[in-house]
């Protein structure tokens, strides 16, 4: 056999290794990234999907943070504008976390129409560039300095 | 000065189109007088650039709030130097910093090639200026720092908390410096695809720059982990987040074409390969920008909204077509004239060393981009987080790893059985051993235990041949041990300073593997409360708190609590951690509040203690325990250290004009010596 076919047969087994291993992870690790009403449509044809791991990006609704008293259990409320869910989260939450935010949480939808959360990020818009939502409403930092540009 | 320098900006986009059309037109009409007006327009170009950037610069120092882009970075009671780094801390500034860059490393290759590859120059200089429009252009017309607002506010927003760390004042130049110097070799590709000069002769032009690149994004992305790891408090430095896959991703192609351009300099082979991975790394630099700067991952929308998203787009979709017309068009004179003559021989090795680091700069690209696709493909948004780049690239990196140790010592063409045994047995005796130390001592993680292993024939390969050089030196020159180790360094940089790099490899690898150890805790503790726990070494930890803490000072409020630390019984200091909430010169707060981390750092682990908040007196704490986490940096700087080596320019000189070369002209493939 020549040295070239030898190394392609290397080659090929290391890509088809690692092929499978993308492709296997994906399947086993991949998950959707919805926003509420996407989450809703899809619950709505597959009732399965709930205890699927789900990752779901909305806003935090102000108002709606409520904290367990003394331990790290948070439940608020997050929405797209057109629908609201419930969410329940254990943990630590990132300094950026408050009214107004948008978030993303990754967990599972319960039975009982809650989203129980393992994870919970929290982003400004463009991650260092614009000020929070509600600084830009008080004076002084109209939205003008929240150039896009 | 300010309104000087957007003014400049403007004249500077002009120069960089005359430069970029005078030079293609000279190149190609054979016109020595348009060839001389592009090199003038390109150092033009780069001082006029200079002078829109000092502009800024004079606009941020000065508070000149009326700017946009000044009153969204900076507040009036920032101190000056996170004002000075606000230059490149949003997207406006960072596109003229990137130009910026670009004008001066065009303006420095310009001019180190005003007496040498002359064919080669116009085509360098008019694709680096064409470069140089596009960043200028995205500058001046959809992100143009020197935009003004119609009013005229009090003070600006201030700049992220989190961004205000040594960190990230010298981390994004780094990354840039990287980013934007693969530039230079894309050109020189560029320019010896469109002349038809396929040989040598570019290759030996762009390997400083390529060198220069992989330097800067090697420091960019260390700098990258060490600011995640002590600015963002989630207890680790690499997330696989989109921006970091960003930088990694021509890191990792970069590296392929520093090991690939031996084999082509010693063996004339992989032609084609190596103008591709030049070509690929330029555009996964722009794309990595582009990642960064856009959000386009992150979120489903902001591609839209990104007003340089298009730009950037079109950027692309131009360069991939240009340079794939070029490539097929020329396939023929790509023709590679040697071919692989025995698997067991350096070039396989370096051959398997090219697949395996594209191979996983294909699976990070594939990662981070995955959302987009699955949405494009599928219509649904699926995103893959760390278990599937660990999942990849564990394995895939582990090969890579045994790589750095067979690649440098195996023989070219053809090793022999002799070879192998003279070269391999004591550094594969050595892993071995030290695996089953491991194994003695409890270690049962199979993917650290294979790390460990692989890491110690490395090493040992490494200590080898240090120690045979330095051997040799001191039987023939009869040198002392330290002298004959700097000798055997500076004589011979490539190779030694190939094997520091591998060397900080090593380390990193080492230190990776120790990740699998790291131990979390989530506890609450009032003033003088304990808790107690044990790190993976076994040693028992307690922690006793000091109570919660406040203070105000100069722009933040700030929240503190510190641990009283005793390991096995003895007391090891204090750790300090704080939560902090800045605020502007008229006290209203900017940003939320940030995390300052607590860590105490030994060389076998780190333990880093995070203030989640405060709650009814109780401070509430995360402390992990982080094995290995120092060789992360140390390894860093080693690798860094090796190609300050490699790229000291004076071993070059001396081989050109030396005795030796008096005596035997070096050929072109002679002189760029290969690593071993």
């Amino acid at each position: 056999m020549k040295p070239r076919t030898k190394f392609l047969i290397g080659a090929t087994l290391i890509l088809m290794v690692a092929g499978y291993l993308m492709a296997s992870s994906i399947r086993d690790t991949g998950v959707y990234y919805v926003t509420p009403t996407e989450l809703a449509a899809k619950l709505e044809k597959d009732p399965s999907l709930r205890g699927v791991g789900i990752k779901m990006g909305a806003r935090v609704v102000p108002g709606t943070i409520q904290r367990a008293a003394g331990g790290r259990e948070y439940a608020f409320q997050v929405t797209d504008g057109a629908r609201v869910v419930p969410v329940v989260y254990r943990g630590i939450a990132p300094d950026t976390f408050t009214d107004g935010v948008d978030v993303v949480v990754e967990g599972r939808m319960g039975q009982d129409g809650t989203f129980h959360a393992t994870t919970l990020l929290a982003k400004c818009a463009s991650r260092y560039e614009n000020a929070p939502e509600k600084y830009r409403n008080t004076p002084g930092y109209k939205a003008a300095t929240t150039p896009r540009a | 000065m300010i309104v000087v320098g957007e003014l400049s900006l403007w004249i500077a986009l002009l120069m960089a189109t005359w430069c970029a059309t005078v030079s293609f037109a000279g190149g190609l009409g054979r016109r020595a007088d348009l060839i001389r007006s592009g090199e003038r327009a390109s150092y033009a170009a780069s001082a006029f650039t200079l002078l829109a950037a000092i502009g800024l610069w004079k606009a941020l120092l000065s508070r000149d709030f009326s700017l946009a882009y000044v009153a969204s970075q900076i507040s009036a009671n920032m101190p000056n130097v996170y004002v000075f780094t606000a230059f490149w801390s949003g997207q406006a500034g960072s596109m003229l910093f990137w130009a910026l860059i670009l004008s001066l490393y065009s303006a420095i290759a310009v001019w180190s090639n005003r007496a040498s590859n002359r064919e080669l120059m116009p085509f360098v200089t008019g694709t680096l200026a064409a470069v140089l429009v596009f960043f200028l252009a995205t500058t001046a017309f959809k992100a143009n720092p020197y935009s003004r607002l119609d009013w005229l506010p009090i003070d600006g927003r201030g700049m992220n908390p989190q961004l205000q760390n040594p960190g990230m004042a010298i981390h994004p130049p780094n990354l840039y410096l990287g980013y934007v110097a693969t530039a230079i070799p894309f050109a020189f590709a560029i320019a010896a695809l469109v002349t038809r000069r396929l040989d040598a002769e570019w290759l030996a032009a762009v390997r400083r720059w390529s060198l220069l690149s992989w330097f800067f994004l090697t420091i960019g992305i260390v700098l990258g982990m060490w600011w995640a790891y002590v600015e963002l408090g989630w207890g680790g430095y690499w997330a696989w987040d989109p921006v970091e896959n960003a930088s990694f991703l021509p890191w990792l192609t970069g590296t392929a074409f520093l090991h690939s351009i031996m084999i082509q300099e010693k063996r004339g082979m992989l032609r084609k390969w190596n103008v591709t991975l030049v070509v690929v790394t330029f555009l996964l630099s722009i794309l990595g920008t582009f990642i960064t700067r856009s959000g386009i991952i992150e979120s489903v929308h902001s591609f839209a909204q990104s007003p340089v998203g298009s730009w950037f787009a079109a950027f692309l979709a131009v360069s991939i077509a240009v340079t794939a017309y070029l490539v097929a068009t020329r396939l023929h004179d790509l023709e590679t004239k040697a071919g692989l003559e025995s698997m067991v021989s350096r070039e396989a090795a370096f051959l398997y060393n090219n697949l395996l680091l594209v191979g996983i700069a294909f699976s990070v690209l594939w990662g981070t981009l995955f959302p987009i696709l699955s949405e494009w493909v599928r219509g649904e948004k699926i995103t893959v987080g760390p278990p599937f780049f660990n999942a990849v690239n564990i394995p895939l990196g582990l090969l890579l790893l045994g790589l750095t140790g067979v690649g440098p010592l195996i023989a070219w063409r053809k090793a022999s059985l002799s070879n192998l045994r003279r070269q391999f047995l004591v550094p594969a005796l050595s892993g071995v051993a030290f695996t089953a130390l491991l194994l003695a001592l409890g270690m049962r993680n199979g993917y650290a235990l294979v790390s460990y292993m692989l890491a110690a024939f490395v090493a040992a390969t490494i200590v080898q041949e240090f120690a045979k050089g330095v051997g040799a030196r001191r039987s023939i020159h009869r040198e002392s041990l330290p002298i004959a180790f700097v000798h055997l360094v500076a004589r011979n940089r490539r190779r030694y300073g190939g094997y520091i790099v591998h060397a900080g490899i090593v380390m990193l690898f080492a230190a990776f593997a120790g990740l699998a150890f790291r131990k979390e805790f989530d506890v609450s503790l009032t003033a003088s409360q304990a808790f107690e726990a044990t790190d993976p070494y076994g040693r028992r930890w307690r922690f006793v708190s000091q109570g919660v803490s406040t203070a105000k000072t100069l722009n933040r409020l700030v929240t503190a609590v510190a641990l009283e630390v005793q390991r096995d019984g003895k007391p090891v200091g204090f750790i300090k951690t704080e939560k902090r909430q800045y605020f502007d010169s008229q006290e209203r707060p900017t940003f939320e509040p940030s995390t300052e981390v607590g860590i105490k750092t030994e060389a076998r682990l780190d333990t880093y203690v995070v203030l989640a908040g405060v709650r009814d007196d109780s401070a509430e704490l995360r402390i992990t325990f982080n094995p290995l986490v120092i060789w992360v940096w140390i390894g860093g700087a080693l690798m860094a250290l090796g190609g300050i080596v490699v790229m000291w320019p004076q071993a070059e000189r001396r081989r050109q004009s030396g005795y030796a070369a008096q005596l035997r002209p070096a050929t072109q493939a002679e002189e760029a010596v290969p690593v071993g």
